[in-house]
């Protein structure tokens, strides 16, 4: 089967009603991924064995009116431990990583009901926008097998793009959401900085990583979010806001709120055709009664250079932990304990997260400390007060979610600095905290074109309520990817 | 521009070691980001503070208690080499030397 025409609440709905049981619905998932996964190359691990023991239980149990993601089959993006089921974050030093725990989102999504059908591919250790950084395989984008699903959570934003489940965790640092789900026409959700627990979240740039979700439509987006959203005392950067029901607000007229679209979103790089679009984008929401203004971010071009400052340096240091010690892979034939850690790391990363390491060991390094990493931490200062001008006269921002469409597999893999540059639209967003959504906002070329809202801290609500009325103005969701050109 | 010599220094703090092809390559892309990132000079930074954490958490305290509820044999799930509940790691000294 695939997931093209339906959502969570239909399939609720059917689950509940005895029109069909979780067994039969994650065996037909099971067989569509059988069928597409070989040419888009999403899954990296399948979870058969305790995903079917689950849909049984569940089955035995009967399925709650009041538990809407109970028996839907779902996909982990795999940088996010789960119990007893290799983790890799497709890396090569984790190839044969089982946890012993789950991570709390992988717990409440259990305790929701939902069933885990697999581990999902990213570019190793969510470095990259493409998923070609990552150890094991090339995932494809689901509109064009030829071009790159983006990335890091293209295992992610392929599987339910091309059909195979109705949503995906994925995690964003600097887009790793947002941008694959541009890419590949669907919703991605990265939600507050602390409204989701990371605990079990192999960190990247701990001041950056969020968790969020990659779904079909919005509302399938609010009510994954619902269960995943919340304080962990396992996570103690998890804040201690109230969880609101992020459906509540989906459906209500936006006639009233105040939209900012800051110039600097449709400048030089980015595609006159996605500008356009989004341009369109911004007349249909005046159309629903909202207000669009135009505004300056005037600090946007800065963003890039301090993201890759910043997480860079946070990535050095979290990636130490790897040393071929306690977990892991451990190089053979080494002379000392230093050549265990020098042999282990350099044969068990991969070339992106080795030039990650360096740029952020560089820039925490005597001498080159105030020049680069605290230059960026202040820079980011000003990046976040941008930001909290307009959102004193807005309710949200709008623009572009990425400067082109989905490039081609291969273009850009061996030119860094240019893959960078692709996530000159995301990348603020991160480094304010803030929540964000990429929605499908048409087609240029035949490949997708994601409109990005950006929202106020914790406001996560206002932001799927104007995604929202957006996709209900528009036919997007009917239009079917074929991969295969 | 940095310099080769740096580059290396820096994989040494990062326990990384590359070829001779390798370190060439690394130094020509670090050159290239870090003139990107140059471009930092030109902002107006003085009495601005760094921003380390996006949404102003304070220092986060809990209760310290103990909890043992995960198993030994657990843990060891994933060590490459162990002698009884030890981690099993090379000689600290050179083989050579032994």
């Amino acid at each position: 089967m695939d997931y093209f025409n339906t959502d969570i609440q239909t399939l609720h709905e059917q689950l509940t009603s005895g029109q069909l049981t979780a067994t039969e619905l994650l065996e037909q998932t099971y067989a569509g991924i059988a069928a597409t996964d070989p040419a888009v190359d999403a899954f990296l691990t399948l979870n058969q064995p305790a995903a079917t023991a689950q849909a049984q239980a569940l089955d035995d149990a009967g399925i709650a009116v009041d538990q809407p993601l109970a028996g839907i089959p779902v996909a982990v993006k795999d940088n996010i431990v789960t119990d007893g089921l290799t983790t890799t974050a497709a890396s090569k030093i984790l190839a044969n990583f089982e946890p012993i725990y789950d991570a709390t989102v992988v717990t409440k999504l259990k305790q929701a009901g939902a069933i885990n059908v697999g581990k999902v591919n990213l570019d190793e250790f969510a470095m990259g926008s493409s998923t070609e950084n990552s150890a094991f395989k090339v995932t494809k984008n689901a509109w064009d097998h030829s071009r790159v699903p983006g990335g890091s959570s293209g295992g992610s934003a392929a599987a339910v793009a091309s059909g195979q489940v109705l949503m995906a965790l994925g995690t964003d640092t600097g887009g790793s959401i947002r941008q694959p789900a541009a890419f590949n026409g669907i919703v991605g959700l990265k939600p507050t900085y602390g409204r989701v627990s990371r605990w079990g979240v192999i960190a990247f740039a701990s001041s950056l990583d969020q968790v969020g979700t990659l779904t079909r439509s919005v509302r399938d987006a609010a009510l994954s979010l619902n269960v995943i959203a919340g304080h962990d005392d396992q996570d103690a950067t998890s804040a201690d806001v109230p969880v609101p029901d992020y459906t509540a607000k989906l459906g209500q007229s936006i006639a009233g709120l105040k939209v900012a679209l800051p110039a600097e979103y449709l400048g030089e790089g980015v595609d006159p055709a996605i500008v356009a679009k989004i341009q369109q984008a911004a007349d249909q929401l005046r159309d629903l009664g909202a207000t669009v203004e135009t505004v300056s971010l005037p600090h946007t071009k800065y963003a890039v250079p301090a993201y890759y400052i910043i997480a860079s340096s946070e990535a050095s240091s979290n990636l130490q932990r790897f040393d071929g010690i306690r977990y892991g892979f451990r190089a053979k034939d080494v002379r000392n304990l230093t050549d265990v850690y020098v042999k282990s790391r350099s044969e068990g990363f991969g070339p992106e997260v080795k030039r990650r390491i360096m740029l952020g060991t560089f820039s925490l390094s005597a001498g080159f400390y105030d020049a680069y990493f605290k230059k960026a931490a202040q820079v980011r200062t000003l990046i976040t007060r941008d930001f909290e001008q307009v959102f004193a006269d807005y309710d949200l921002v709008m623009g572009p979610t990425t400067p082109t469409t989905a490039f081609k597999i291969g273009d850009k893999v061996t030119d860094p600095l240019t893959m960078y540059m692709n996530d000159i639209l995301t990348i603020p967003v991160n480094l304010a905290g803030l929540p964000a959504a990429s929605i499908p906002a048409g087609f240029v070329d035949g490949l997708p074109v994601g409109l990005q809202l950006i929202g106020k801290h914790f406001d996560e609500a206002t932001l799927l309520q104007v995604a929202d009325a957006f996709e209900g103005a528009n036919d997007y969701l009917d239009q079917i990817p074929g991969g295969a050109h | 521009m940095i310099s080769k010599d740096s580059v290396a220094h820096v994989a040494e703090l990062a326990r990384l070691e590359f070829s001779e092809e390798e370190l060439q390559q690394y130094t020509a892309q670090l050159d290239e980001i870090l003139t990107m990132v140059d471009q930092l000079e030109t902002v107006e930074t003085t009495g601005v503070p760094v921003t380390t954490q996006s949404i102003h958490l304070q220092n986060v305290m809990r209760e310290d208690i103990a909890h043992n509820d995960t198993d030994t044999e657990a843990l060891f799930k994933n060590v490459p080499t162990r002698k009884g509940t030890l981690i099993q790691v090379p000689a600290i000294i050179d083989k050579e030397e032994d």
